[in-house]
């Protein structure tokens, strides 16, 4: 099923005029107005105007009456379109491939399998889902905010079903989960939100329909009849019945390179020789700007109108047609040909200033580095994101927690700079460490020695030599309860000289246990 | 040549030479194009020497196993006498985390003294990188790639192989077939990168043949008693340098030596206090293995 994003900007004719125009004053309200013969009407308001009873439509000089110190300024309807396809450009390089303004005041975002790039990475086994959606929708909401621009979102399994929730239901935020009842949501919504004509809303609600909900489970015939196909057409698209295709936007500053087939292609291997095809036309555009791509997206039109894509990320920009062109190839496998492609775009939605390099050399007493960012993107785009990584310290004396994942071509620290190391200082620390201790049982001849003998998994090690014991403290500015948390660390060697660390854990008063938590040798 | 050689040292003398120069050509046509590939010393003389290049060669395969560390001859007679065959059950441990802490650090200690960044592919989730680090492997030059089979494993270790400007592939497999170790061999040759692959035993794992040039067990050997500097008699208490069994279990142009070392110190250098040659402590049983 898709997930769509609406993104409905109440006031975005009012909020552009006051983020590109230098001379309005701040707080002063703003209408936007437009000629019609010799008549001047309010075309747009904003929030002050709105909440003291101004309109759209509503005559100029009835506005400036009901709200003195009421600031005016030409609706320019061709500058918002602009500006509309600007920020969906700005979504495509940060959200999605696949965006289509709808104007005058919205957007679409196509998010189906962009969700979990936005849940954390845990790298736990179940990626969720509704996490990543939720992330999604607080991220775009909290950087529309930063720009100033007022932001009601929905996300939904239809574009009729975001489109009616972000600009009818209450909250700010709408999420109507996968799961979760499309009709018991969309069915309170007034008959408006079905993106109806004015007229047909109208008579409808004259007829007695003033919810959705009052057109599902209907007799069709004689609604059909009376006004056509269309009501009960937007009601199963939103409802997800019915189809309805995203056509995405291809702003024409985009980079892109695009190639129309005579005879439509149905093999892997007849498409791979397009992208090779078009990678070569995709730099020349790159070089042209001396920049490289971070993305690429293929974006293929197959005989019935339906599109698919097929999405790659790269470490660090690259116009390198043959690298570009693997990537991309390595992931047809997975695209739906259909009945046959007939088109194919190339494009390169993020794209970042490549410009020449200095080779560093011996003079600099810096020996030149080998580029990995070939062999990270072929490995990421193969095992995930998330799966190539280096590690890095991190000041705690938790051993779980002493480590985290950073990218794989992340700058790496000057070696001159004193890193906040707690790896290499001269406590010892175990080449393999398990994920959770394993409670043990354990003899000590006085409670404050070191272990005597221990049993794990039900064999006895008695130990030789013992050292110890390293004691850590709970983070309690991390968590409440770790306050009254210790841990009493022993490195053991039993009879075999295999090298074991234990630790003694003391919770306030609960009674001390013994657990295994990593092997030396 | 072997002519010239046999003016020079008539007697017995030309036979060792001859037998050398044969070695080395052979070793040559096996190694494939690359007849004097460079090697990594061990800066251990007892083992160093008894390597044919004076060291790890680079640009090949090398397996490391893990193993439990239950004292070798207990666990041979036991292995018989239970089971009779002799091989599997012998090398057979838990396949665990603890059986491969050794072998972790050892190759840990080899990257340490190779320059360049280091791929190590791997699917368990237990590597605890400070270790590493402990070894003297800076932890920067080390890029993990996690996959979530073990197929994948292998073929993120391919892709590695065949960037030249890595300086060695890290594979943690249950187990390597001829036919995988083959094409690691070949990729490795073809670009100069070292692969190693850290293969935890598994009970039903025997030893299986494969292309690699060496195969090594790590397994851990009781450390000595540190002993206070002023009276040697009386032991301290405390836990000193562990050492390690370090069995050369198969290699071309070697015979099969067990070593016992002392762990890697902080720039990933061994400590050898002795060698085992065959004597009666020698792994009879891996040399069928191998």
């Amino acid at each position: 099923m898709a997930r769509v994003v609406s993104v409905y900007l109440p006031f975005f004719a009012t909020e552009r005029m006051r983020l590109t125009s230098t001379d309005l004053p701040p707080e002063a309200p703003l209408a936007l107005t437009t000629r019609i013969g010799a008549q001047r009407l309010v075309a747009a308001v904003d929030a002050t105007a709105l909440a003291h009873g101004l309109k759209p439509g509503m005559a100029a000089t009835q506005a400036q009456l009901l709200l003195p110190g009421l600031t005016l300024r030409d609706y320019a309807p061709r500058a918002d379109a602009h500006g509309l396809a600007k920020l969906a450009a700005w979504c495509l390089a940060r959200y999605s491939p696949v965006v289509m303004p709808s104007p005058p005041d919205g957007l679409l975002l196509d998010v189906t399998g962009c969700t979990h790039l936005f849940a954390a990475r845990t790298g736990g086994q179940s990626r969720n889902l509704d996490e990543g959606e939720d992330n999604l929708l607080a991220d775009l909401a909290a950087r529309l905010a930063r720009r100033g621009l007022t932001a009601r979102l929905a996300l939904a399994g239809s574009i009729g079903a975001a489109h009616a929730l972000a600009r009818f239901a209450a909250p700010d935020c709408t999420r109507i989960a996968e799961t979760q009842n499309l009709k018991g949501a969309l069915a309170p919504l007034p008959v408006e939100a079905l993106r109806l004509s004015p007229e047909t809303t109208q008579a409808l609600r004259r007829l007695g329909f003033e919810r959705i909900g009052d057109l599902i489970g209907v007799k069709r015939a004689p609604i059909t009849r009376r006004f056509g196909h269309d009501v009960f057409l937007r009601l199963d698209q939103a409802l997800g019945l019915s189809r309805e295709p995203l056509v995405p936007l291809i702003p024409s500053e985009l980079v892109s390179a695009k190639l129309s087939f005579v005879e439509p292609v149905i093999t892997a291997e007849g498409l791979a020789q397009a992208v090779e095809r078009l990678c070569v036309d995709l730099t020349a555009v790159l070089e042209a700007r001396q920049h490289g791509a971070r993305r690429l997206d293929l974006h293929v039109t197959r005989l019935d109108r339906s599109t698919g894509i097929v999405s790659v990320r790269m470490a660090k920009p690259s116009r390198a047609p043959e690298h570009m062109a693997r990537l991309v190839c390595e992931k047809l496998a997975g695209l739906d040909c259909g009945l046959g492609v007939e088109k194919v775009l190339l494009a390169a939605p993020l794209t970042r200033p490549l410009l020449p390099e200095q080779i560093a050399s011996e003079l600099y007493g810096r020996p030149q580095e080998p580029d990995l960012s070939t062999l990270v993107d072929r490995l990421a785009n193969r095992l995930g994101a998330g799966r190539i990584y280096r590690t890095a310290p991190v000041e705690s004396d938790w051993p779980e927690r002493s480590v985290r994942r950073v990218a794989a071509l992340a700058p790496k620290p000057r070696t001159e700079t004193p890193r906040p190391e707690n790896w290499l200082r001269d406590w010892p620390r175990p080449a393999r460490l398990l994920a959770d201790p394993m409670p043990v049982e354990v003899i000590a001849l006085l409670p404050d020695y070191p272990p005597a003998l221990f049993i794990w998994q039900g064999r006895r090690h008695r130990i030789c030599r013992a050292d110890g014991p390293e004691r850590i403290f709970g983070e309690w500015w991390r968590a409440p309860g770790e306050i009254a948390l210790a841990r009493d660390y022993f490195q053991v060697e039993d009879e075999a000289g295999q090298r074991f660390w234990l630790f003694r854990e003391e919770a306030g008063n609960r009674p001390q246990r013994w657990y295994l938590h990593g092997f030396f040798a | 040549m072997v002519g010239a050689q046999h003016d020079k040292e008539p007697g017995a003398g030309w036979r060792a030479a001859v037998l050398k120069e044969l070695r080395r050509e052979v070793g040559a046509l096996e190694a494939g194009a690359r007849p004097d590939a460079p090697a990594l010393a061990f800066e251990a003389e007892a083992i160093d020497a008894h390597l044919p290049e004076g060291g790890l060669r680079l640009g090949a395969l090398h397996e490391i196993w893990g193993g439990s560390a239950t004292p070798i001859d207990r666990q041979a007679t036991e292995g018989t006498q239970k089971t009779g065959a002799a091989g599997i059950e012998k090398i057979g441990g838990n396949g665990g985390a603890e059986d491969i802490a050794a072998a972790t650090l050892f190759l840990a200690g080899l990257l340490a003294r190779l320059s360049g960044p280091v791929l190590w592919c791997l699917k368990a989730r237990d590597l605890f990188t400070p270790s590493l680090a402990a070894a003297g492997l800076d932890p920067d030059r080390v890029i993990y790639a996690e996959t979530w089979h073990e197929r994948d494993v292998l073929a993120a270790m391919e892709e590695g192989l065949h960037h030249p400007g890595l300086a060695a592939v890290v594979g943690e497999v249950a187990r390597l077939g001829l036919t995988a170790s083959r094409r690691l061999q070949l990729a490795a040759e073809s670009e100069g990168v070292t692969a190693f692959t850290l293969l935890r035993p598994h009970r039903q794992t025997g030893a299986e043949p494969t292309a690699a040039a060496t195969r090594w067990r790590i397994r851990s050997a009781p450390s000595l008693p540190l002993m206070s500097s002023s009276s040697a008699a009386h032991p301290v208490a405390g836990i000193g340098r562990g050492r390690w069994r370090v069995d050369l279990m198969r290699c071309r142009g070697a015979d099969p030596a067990s070593f016992i070392t002392e762990a890697c110190d902080g720039t990933g250098r061994l400590g050898v206090s002795a060698l085992l040659r065959d004597g009666a402590d020698a792994p009879h049983l891996d040399r069928s293995a191998a």
